[in-house]
């Protein structure tokens, strides 16, 4: 279990290579990495700047990592998320999950996502062309997204 | 937890909008006898000027945490040493 904040790039070779290096007992890898679209909508956006609560932010992702792996039979698991501007087409969000078999490796990556969605304590601002910027809504989907773990935990995937 | 003349002073922070209608980021206050829940604090936090009623127009949209962990408006405070105002997350 790992977890970073930093506003450097992140390489996901490099960080499967890093999870997985030495392993035998690893059977499936999944990423998921979240990009900045170039449009809000309709509207373009020039950058988008990442504002968060240092402790809290880490503190969050620790405990969401941590849910997923009472969840799920996870041999491996890191959560790396960027701070500061980025500009479209820029990582902004890693997470890796590994396990002797897939089906806990995409259900636990998915879970982690809409967990830290919706839980971590980060911020975007958008910023358009005419200079101007704006906070990004949260969206109704993400706490849609949320309730389906709460629903139906799923102990079962191996 | 001690007892005595400084355990009612939090630090409060603020995020993202929130922190931008207010002015700053962070502030030491002294908090009040009768404020005893985060809705509380909002309510006495918005006697404070029109930054603060600005930032907590609409309160149901402000989300909060006690040191550092997700609370409710009818989560107590405690003792709590930093409370934290802003509005929902939007990372990932």
């Amino acid at each position: 279990m790992s977890i970073r904040v930093q506003t450097e790039d992140f390489n996901i070779g490099t960080e499967i290579a890093g999870l997985t290096g030495g392993r035998t007992d690893i059977g499936a890898v999944v990423t998921f990495t979240g990009t900045v679209r170039g449009a809000a909508g309709e509207s373009p956006i020039t950058s988008m700047t990442l504002e968060h609560y240092p402790g809290m932010t880490e503190a969050e992702l620790a405990r969401v990592e941590a849910e997923a792996n009472d969840r799920w039979p996870l041999s491996a698991s890191l959560i790396v998320h960027r701070i500061g501007e980025l500009h479209p087409g820029n990582n902004i969000v890693l997470v890796v999950t590994a396990s002797a078999h897939r089906h806990a490796a995409f259900e636990a990556a998915e879970f982690l996502m809409d967990y830290l969605k919706s839980r971590a304590p980060f911020w975007k601002k958008e910023a358009r062309p005419d200079g101007t910027s704006e906070w990004v809504d949260a969206r109704e989907t993400d706490t849609a997204a949320l309730q389906r773990w709460q629903k139906s935990p799923s102990k079962a995937a191996e | 937890m001690t007892s005595g003349t400084k355990t009612n002073t939090v630090t409060l922070r603020y995020f993202a909008w929130v922190r931008e209608k207010i002015g700053f980021a962070e502030e030491e206050i002294f908090l009040p006898a009768e404020v005893a829940t985060v809705a509380e604090l909002i309510v006495w936090l918005k006697t404070r000027g029109e930054t603060y009623q600005a930032a907590f127009d609409k309160p149901e949209v402000v989300r909060t945490a006690l040191d550092q962990t997700h609370a409710r408006a009818d989560t107590p405070i405690a003792n709590a040493r930093e409370i934290a105002f802003f509005p929902p997350v939007t990372g990932g």
